[in-house]
């Protein structure tokens, strides 16, 4: 349910969901972003750019030309969250990985005094859900891992980290789509590629409430899938 | 693809395909882009007799040197631009912004530099024959996505055209400038993370442009903004023009390219009124927030955009 509604600039609103973060308020913000962004393609909310949900919130970007805040927030405040769902609007995915790509495998099972093969075990048993998708094209935030996995970030930030890099950082999954900097932790690569710009009618793979579960592969797999 | 089309003989600093920006799209982690002086936008386009979406080329501090290799087209200059044309026989004709010019084949525009401001617009007739990629030919060169495969132009690219333009007739128009110094923000919402006196502060002190200013963001130098709650927030959603401010307390703007979710806490928003203004600022140059309510706000943008539609009203053939 949303806890406030408030304007973000003159042309932005935040749905306020509450400081918690969990899979059932996060569920709720991707109903409400879900349900935003039907009415919009209907046709039935003019001059909205953008829905943005993370964890906690759901951001609507509007152009100030054709439509305003008071009126955006009537529109939240009518919604029946009752009537809301989002198994018929979000996908499974299994996406594969080469856990032989990791890099940081070895100092996890220092810290968490787990071997590396039940650390790669509880990562595949996990089903996984997606927050949200953002910073840079295609990128998904995932949870939630088991608390036996929690880590930080690494003290030191790696410059390049390969696109298709599988990361982890606390009870969160992360996948970079592109070659980048970072800090999570990484466990493996997937071939997968998330964002495709040749695919202009779907260009990004993964989206805020899908869930996904890893499939491991070996490297002969992973280097065939790659090249396809 | 037409047959028509200019030669880069010099990039400049940062020269891309802009229009309004790439929407419905942020929840996937594609910013919106698009043009960051929308208003110039408009003015060069609606000066060609183009629709006032088109992709136009936008530039900053120094822009580009074109030849016109094939065709014959008319363009605009708008934003506050110093530039050349040079002629086929070597004539060189000072430019005007916010008037058309007529380019023969074999002709030049050398577009030197844009005066106390940041960016300016080249719109041509007909507009460039480049490819969109969802609905948008903006360049977001951090992403590489867009035209030219999603990469700022560089030295011997060719730009192709639409059209050969037949069309004689010159048009101007009347632009005044505006130099205030005064951006007016909403609040934002983690306001009250920052200590009274800084909120006061954030309101008198003047905070200077630095040099880390680009397309995405504008770092600020000035007073420290004390945050009494929290450093970081859960990353969410953000607006173009957010200021949110780091551990560190100095002010960052973000502007058109800004990333799609962050966690800082934002202290105020620029109005969508002061936006075009804020970022024709240049590194140096030193501001002053005004705090103004939402309902001012969208009946000040209102005014500014009536102002625009004048001036594209305005718009009047030469001779």
């Amino acid at each position: 349910m949303i806890k406030k509604l408030n304007n973000i600039g003159d042309c932005g609103i935040v749905c306020d969901f509450g400081e918690e973060v969990n899979r059932e308020i996060n569920t709720s913000v991707i109903k409400l972003f879900h349900h935003v962004k039907q009415e919009v393609l209907k046709g039935n909310l003019k001059g909205i750019l953008n829905y943005t949900p993370s964890y906690n919130k759901l951001i609507i970007n509007f152009n100030l030309e054709e439509i305003n805040s008071s009126k955006i927030i009537d529109f939240l405040t009518s919604v029946d969250f009752s009537k809301l769902h989002l198994s018929q609007n979000s996908k499974k995915w299994t996406i594969p990985v080469c856990y032989d790509f990791e890099m940081d495998l070895e100092n996890m099972s220092k810290t968490l005094k787990i071997n590396k093969d039940e650390i790669i075990n509880i990562h595949l048993n996990t089903d996984f859900f997606i927050y949200m998708v953002g910073f840079i094209p295609g990128h998904p935030f995932m949870g939630d891992l088991d608390s036996k996995l929690f880590l930080n970030r690494l003290k030191t930030p790696r410059v390049k980290i390969p696109a298709g890099s599988v990361g982890v950082v606390e009870k969160f999954c992360n996948i970079y789509p592109y070659e980048s900097p970072g800090g999570w932790n990484i466990i493996g690569r997937t071939p997968t590629r998330l964002f495709n710009k040749e695919n202009e009618s779907s260009p990004c793979l993964l989206s805020p409430g899908d869930s996904v579960k890893f499939k491991s592969i070996s490297k002969k797999e992973f280097e065939k899938l790659a090249n396809e | 693809m037409s047959n028509y089309f200019f030669e880069i003989l010099r990039a400049g600093i940062n020269t891309t395909f802009q229009d309004r920006g790439r929407f419905h799209m942020q929840h996937f982690g594609v910013t919106p882009g698009g043009c960051m002086d929308l208003d110039s936008f408009s003015i060069a386009n609606a000066l060609v007799g183009n629709s006032l979406n088109e992709g136009v080329l936008e530039f900053a501090y120094q822009g580009p040197l074109l030849k016109l290799i094939k065709g014959r087209t008319k363009i605009a200059m708008t934003g506050n631009v110093l530039f050349q044309i040079i002629k086929s026989n070597e004539e060189k004709l000072m430019g005007e912004c916010n008037r058309t010019y007529i380019l023969e084949e074999g002709d030049q525009i050398d577009i030197l530099a844009t005066k106390q401001s940041a960016y300016g617009y080249m719109a041509l007739e007909g507009g460039f024959d480049v490819k969109p990629f969802c609905k948008s030919v903006s360049i977001l060169s951090r992403a590489q996505i867009g035209p030219n495969e999603g990469k700022k132009i560089k030295i011997n690219d060719k730009i192709n055209i639409r059209t050969n333009s037949q069309n004689k007739k010159n048009f101007s128009t009347k632009v005044i400038n505006n130099n205030q110094n005064l951006i007016r923000v909403l609040k934002g919402p983690q306001f009250d993370y920052f200590s009274k006196e800084s909120q006061k502060d954030f309101f008198s002190k003047e905070y200077k442009i630095s040099n880390l200013t680009d397309r995405m963001g504008m770092r600020l130098e000035g007073t420290i903004m004390k945050n009494v709650v929290s450093a970081n927030i859960r990353s969410e959603g953000i607006t173009k023009g957010a200021i949110q401010v780091p551990a560190d307390g100095q002010p960052i703007i973000l502007l058109t390219d800004y990333p799609t979710i962050g966690g800082y806490p934002k202290i105020a928003n620029v109005t969508s009124v002061d936006y075009n203004l804020l970022i024709q600022k240049t590194p140096g140059a030193k501001i002053f927030f005004k705090l103004i309510e939402l309902r001012e706000a969208e009946q000040l943008y209102k005014e500014h955009l009536k102002s625009i539609l004048e001036i594209i009203k305005n718009i009047k053939e030469i001779n």
